[in-house]
C-alpha cells in the first residue's frame, strides 16, 4: 500500500525543486550582471559619447533617449490612463460595455510588442507622417503601457471606501468634486505605483522602438521631439548582436545601467505600495 | 408647517421591494424616530430624502417625495444635499484634519475665506459640543479622536453646510453610553433649528428624543404618531409587539 | 461656470474610458490597412503555407510557413519546460512556503517578470548559448533549444502569479473539509484545491503561452534567425515576431516585403486576441 506521507514528502520536494529552479537563474541572472557590469561603471561611461563605432567610450545619448522616450510616454499615457481608471471605477454601471472595456484593456495588454512597433510605425511614423522620432517612439510606448497605469490606478481608486464618498455626497459635494477632492487624493500611492511600474516597462522594452524612434549611432543629444535617439535596451541589442569586437566591460555594462534602471523602478514601486499599505487609515 | 411630504413611496433595488406604499409626513422642527427591525427599510427610507439611494444602480423609485412642496428631482442634487445633511452609522471622519473635514463641505460650495472658514468651523464645533475637546489640536488627522468624538465631527461637519433637514442613521450605534447620552443631548438641543429625522434600532433612544415615532415592517410604514402615544397606546399589535421586545 | 467646467470633464472621462476599444480597435485597422495589401498580389494560401521566406529575392518568396514551424518549436519547448515549473512553484507559494518566504518568493518573481527581454537575450547569449553548444557538440548555440529555455522564464513569472492567485481564491472551507476527513496536506492540493483551481491554472498557462508566442527580442538573439523548417530542436530557428523585428527596418514603406510584414503581426495579433479572450473567459466564468 502507498504510504501517502512519504507521497506528500516526494510532492513537497519536486515543488520546492521547481520553485528553485525559478528563483536560482534568476539570481544568477542578477548576480552575473552586477559582478561583470558593475566594474565597467564610472562617470566617464555614463556621461561621455560612444567612440570608435560604439566598442569604446560611454553610453549617455542611449540613456538620454530612454530619458526622453520614458517621459514622453508617461505625458501621454498617465492623463488617459488616469481619466479611463476614473471612468471604470468611478462612473461605468458594471454592465455589458464596462466588460468590453475591460475586455480591451487585456488585450491590449496582450499584444506583442513587436506588433505595437508595426503599429507605431503605420499610426505615427507613416500615417501622421512623425517619421521615426522620439514623438512617435514616446506614444507607441505610452499605448503599449496604458494597460498596466488602467490597471493599477483603477484598483487604487476602488479601494477608496466607498463611505468617503457617500459623505462628500452627502455634504452636497458634486460627483467631479468627491473624486477631485477625497477619491484621487487617496489613490494617489497607487496610482504613482502603476505609473513607475509602466515607467520601468517602458524603458525596458526595445521591440515598439525599433522602428519607431532608435537609431543605430547617433553620438549626439536629440534636439526636438522630432529626432530619433539612441535608447538602451536598442543600445545593448545593437553592441551584442550587430557591432562585432565590442568589449565585454561595455556590454555588461550596458545591460548593468538598463537592469538596475528598471529594477530601481520595480523598487521604488514596491516601496510606496508597501508604506502605503502600511499608513492606509481605514 | 410641514417640511417633507411622502406620497405612495414604492422602491426597489432589483427585485427587491424595499420600501412599500409609504405616505406621511415630517413636520419642521421635530424629531422623527424611525424604528423598526433591521432590514425593515428604515435607512433605505432615510436615504431616499437626500437621494443617496441613487448610487446603487439597480435603485428603481415610484411615487413622489416633496421638500417644501417641490420635488426632490427636480431639486439640483447639491442644494438638495446641502439642505438635507446626513450623519451616518458609524464615525466616518474623511481622511483630512478636524478643521478640513468641518470645513469641507462649505469649501465644496465655494466658500475660500479662511477667515469665515474658520469662524463657522468654530462655531459648528460648539453646536456638536465638541469645540472645548479639539480647539488646540484643529490640524491633527480626525482619526486620532475617540470614536465619540469622531461622531460629534460629523454631526458638525453635516451642520457646517447650513442644513435644514438633519438625517441621522444610527448615529450611536457604535458608540458607548456616555457619548450615547452627549449625541443625544445633542439632538434635543439641535430641535430648535433643524428638523430632524432619527434612524435608531434603539427603541429607548427613540422614547427618548423623538416628539414623534414611526414604526417601519418589512418596508411598510405600520405606524406613526407622537411618541407617547407610540409607546402608551400603539393602535396596531405588530408596534406594540416590537416596543415590548417580542421581535426584532 | 463651475457645473460647465465638470460637463467637460465629465465628457472627457467618458472618451478616456473607451480609449482601450479605440486603441485596440485603431491597432487592428492598421494592420489590416497595411497587412492585406499583400494579397492583392499573393494569395493568403501560398503566403500561410509556402515552405520558402526569401523575402529580398526576385521574386520575392514569402511563404510564412517556416515561421510559423520555428515559433511553434520554440513556444512548445517553452511550454514543456514552463508549465510544470511555474506550476509547481504557484503550488509551493501558495500552500507551502512559509509566510516570509512566500513574501520573498513574490518578490523574486515580480523581479523576474520586470527583468527587459533584451536584458535576458544577452544573458541567455553569454552564457547559455555557448552552454548548449558544448554540451550538445553543435556548430552554434542559436538554436529552439536556447530560445525555448530562454523563454520559459518569460513564461514563468506570468504562469505563477496567476496560478498562484487561482489557488490562493479557492475557499478556505474547501480545504478545512479535506483535511476533516483526514487527508493529507499534499493530498488535499493534489484531489481538492487543484480541480477547484483548474480554470485559474488554464488561464495562468494560456496567458504564460501567449508571453512567448509575442516575445521578441530574446528570441531573435539566441534562436539563430535561420528561416528554414526546423527538423530539430537543436537547430537554428527563426519566430514569426523576430522576423519582424529583424527585417522591417530594411523593408521599404510600401513594398511587398513591407505589406508581408504586416500580414504576420494580423497573424500575431489574433492568435494573442484569441489567448487574451479565451484566457479572460475562464478567469471570469462566473461572471
Amino acid at each position: 500500500m502507498k504510504n501517502p506521507h512519504r507521497t506528500q514528502r516526494i510532492a513537497f520536494f519536486f515543488l520546492l525543486l521547481t520553485t528553485l529552479l525559478i528563483v536560482i537563474p534568476v539570481g544568477l541572472i542578477v548576480v552575473i550582471i552586477i559582478q561583470k557590469g558593475l566594474p565597467a561603471i564610472n562617470w566617464q561611461f555614463l556621461s561621455a559619447m560612444p567612440r570608435q563605432g560604439m566598442r569604446a567610450g560611454g553610453i549617455l545619448p542611449a540613456i538620454v533617449g530612454t530619458f526622453y522616450l520614458v517621459s514622453g510616454a508617461v505625458t501621454f499615457a498617465l492623463p488617459i490612463g488616469l481619466l479611463a481608471a476614473i471612468y471604470l471605477s468611478e462612473y461605468s454601471k458594471g454592465n455589458k460595455l464596462t466588460r468590453l472595456i475591460k475586455l480591451a484593456i487585456v488585450n491590449l495588454a496582450g499584444v506583442p510588442s513587436v506588433v505595437y512597433g508595426l503599429f507605431g510605425l503605420a499610426l505615427f511614423v507613416v500615417f501622421f507622417k512623425f517619421g521615426a522620432s522620439i514623438l512617435s517612439g514616446s506614444l507607441t510606448l505610452g499605448i503599449m503601457i496604458l494597460p498596466i497605469i488602467i490597471t493599477t490606478s483603477r484598483e487604487a481608486l476602488e479601494s477608496v471606501p466607498q463611505s468617503f464618498r457617500e459623505v462628500s455626497l452627502s455634504l452636497g459635494a458634486s460627483k467631479w468634486q468627491t473624486i477631485r477632492h477625497i477619491v484621487l487624493p487617496n489613490a494617489v500611492p497607487g496610482i504613482l505605483t502603476g505609473t513607475i511600474l509602466g515607467l520601468g516597462r517602458a524603458a525596458g522594452e526595445t521591440a515598439p522602438i525599433l522602428f519607431t524612434v532608435a537609431a543605430f549611432y547617433l553620438p549626439r543629444l536629440p534636439h526636438s521631439i522630432f529626432d530619433q535617439v539612441m535608447a538602451l535596451p536598442y543600445h545593448l541589442y545593437i553592441i551584442s548582436t550587430q557591432v562585432p569586437n565590442v568589449d565585454e566591460k561595455v556590454r555588461y555594462g550596458t545591460a548593468f545601467v538598463l537592469l538596475a534602471l528598471v529594477l530601481m523602478m520595480n523598487l521604488v514601486a514596491i516601496i510606496i505600495r508597501y508604506k502605503f499599505r502600511k499608513n492606509k487609515k481605514w | 408647517m410641514v417640511k417633507f411630504e411622502i406620497h405612495d413611496l414604492n422602491i426597489w433595488f432589483g427585485s427587491l421591494h424595499a420600501i412599500k406604499q409609504v405616505t406621511m409626513e415630517i413636520q419642521s422642527n421635530e424629531i422623527l424616530s424611525i424604528i423598526g427591525p433591521s432590514n425593515s427599510g428604515k435607512t433605505t427610507f432615510l436615504r431616499t430624502l437626500n437621494r443617496l439611494n441613487e448610487l446603487n444602480p439597480r435603485y428603481k423609485i415610484s411615487g413622489a417625495v416633496e421638500l417644501e412642496r417641490e420635488d426632490i428631482r427636480r431639486l439640483n442634487i447639491e442644494l438638495l444635499r446641502q439642505k438635507v445633511g446626513m450623519v451616518f452609522a458609524l464615525p466616518l471622519p474623511l481622511p483630512l484634519s478636524i478643521f478640513d473635514n468641518v470645513a469641507y463641505g462649505m469649501r465644496m460650495h465655494g466658500e475660500k475665506n479662511r477667515k469665515i472658514l474658520e469662524e463657522k468651523v468654530r462655531e459648528t464645533l460648539e453646536k456638536a459640543y465638541l469645540w472645548e475637546e479639539v480647539k488646540d489640536r484643529l490640524a491633527e488627522s480626525a482619526f486620532k479622536l475617540s470614536g465619540g468624538q469622531q461622531q460629534r465631527l460629523c454631526i458638525a461637519r453635516a451642520l457646517a453646510v447650513r442644513p435644514e433637514v438633519i438625517l441621522f442613521d444610527e448615529p450611536c450605534s457604535g458608540l458607548d453610553p456616555i457619548s450615547t447620552a452627549k449625541v443625544e443631548d445633542a439632538l434635543v438641543k439641535l430641535k430648535e433649528n433643524y428638523t430632524i429625522v432619527l434612524v435608531t434600532n434603539n427603541v429607548k433612544q427613540a422614547s427618548r428624543v423623538g416628539d414623534r415615532t414611526a414604526f417601519f415592517l418589512s418596508g411598510e410604514l405600520i405606524e406613526i404618531d407622537r411618541t407617547d402615544k407610540i409607546f402608551t397606546a400603539p393602535r396596531d399589535t405588530r408596534t406594540d409587539g416590537y416596543i415590548r421586545g417580542k421581535f426584532g | 461656470m463651475r457645473k460647465f467646467k465638470e460637463f467637460i470633464i465629465e465628457k472627457l472621462v467618458l472618451l478616456c474610458g473607451f480609449a482601450s476599444i479605440i486603441f485596440v480597435g485603431l491597432i487592428f485597422l492598421f494592420l489590416l490597412r497595411e497587412g492585406l495589401a499583400l494579397f492583392k498580389t499573393a494569395g493568403p494560401f501560398n503566403f500561410l503555407f509556402g515552405k520558402n521566406w526569401y523575402p529580398i529575392s526576385e521574386p520575392a518568396q514569402l511563404g510564412i510557413l517556416p515561421l510559423i514551424l520555428g515559433s511553434l518549436l520554440v513556444t512548445v519547448g517553452a511550454a514543456v519546460i514552463s508549465i510544470p515549473i511555474g506550476v509547481g512553484c504557484a503550488i509551493y507559494i501558495a500552500e507551502i512556503a512559509p509566510i516570509k518566504i512566500k513574501e520573498m518568493l513574490k518578490a523574486g518573481i515580480e523581479l523576474l517578470a520586470a527583468i527587459p527581454s533584451v536584458v535576458l537575450g544577452f544573458i541567455g547569449m553569454v552564457t547559455l548559448v555557448p552552454l548548449v553548444k558544448n554540451i550538445f557538440h553543435l556548430p552554434t548555440g542559436l538554436t529552439a533549444l536556447s530560445g525555448s529555455i530562454m523563454l520559459a522564464f518569460m513564461a514563468m513569472p506570468t504562469i505563477v502569479s496567476v496560478a498562484e492567485d487561482a489557488l490562493y481564491s479557492v475557499p478556505k472551507n474547501y480545504k478545512e473539509g479535506a483535511f476533516a476527513l483526514g487527508a493529507t496536506h499534499w493530498q488535499t492540493i493534489w484531489r481538492v484545491e487543484l480541480p477547484a483551481a483548474s480554470s485559474g491554472i488554464l488561464a495562468a498557462i494560456m496567458l504564460g503561452i501567449g508571453r512567448v508566442i509575442g516575445e521578441t527580442m530574446a528570441v531573435m538573439m539566441i534562436t539563430g534567425n535561420a528561416a528554414v523548417i526546423p527538423h530539430s530542436i537543436l537547430a537554428p530557428v527563426r519566430t514569426l515576431t523576430a522576423t519582424i523585428a529583424a527585417e522591417m527596418g530594411e523593408a521599404v514603406v510600401g513594398s511587398e516585403h513591407y505589406f508581408a510584414l504586416f500580414a504576420i503581426g494580423i497573424a500575431l495579433f489574433v492568435i494573442s486576441f484569441a489567448i487574451n479572450v479565451t484566457a479572460d473567459l475562464f478567469l471570469h466564468r462566473d461572471e
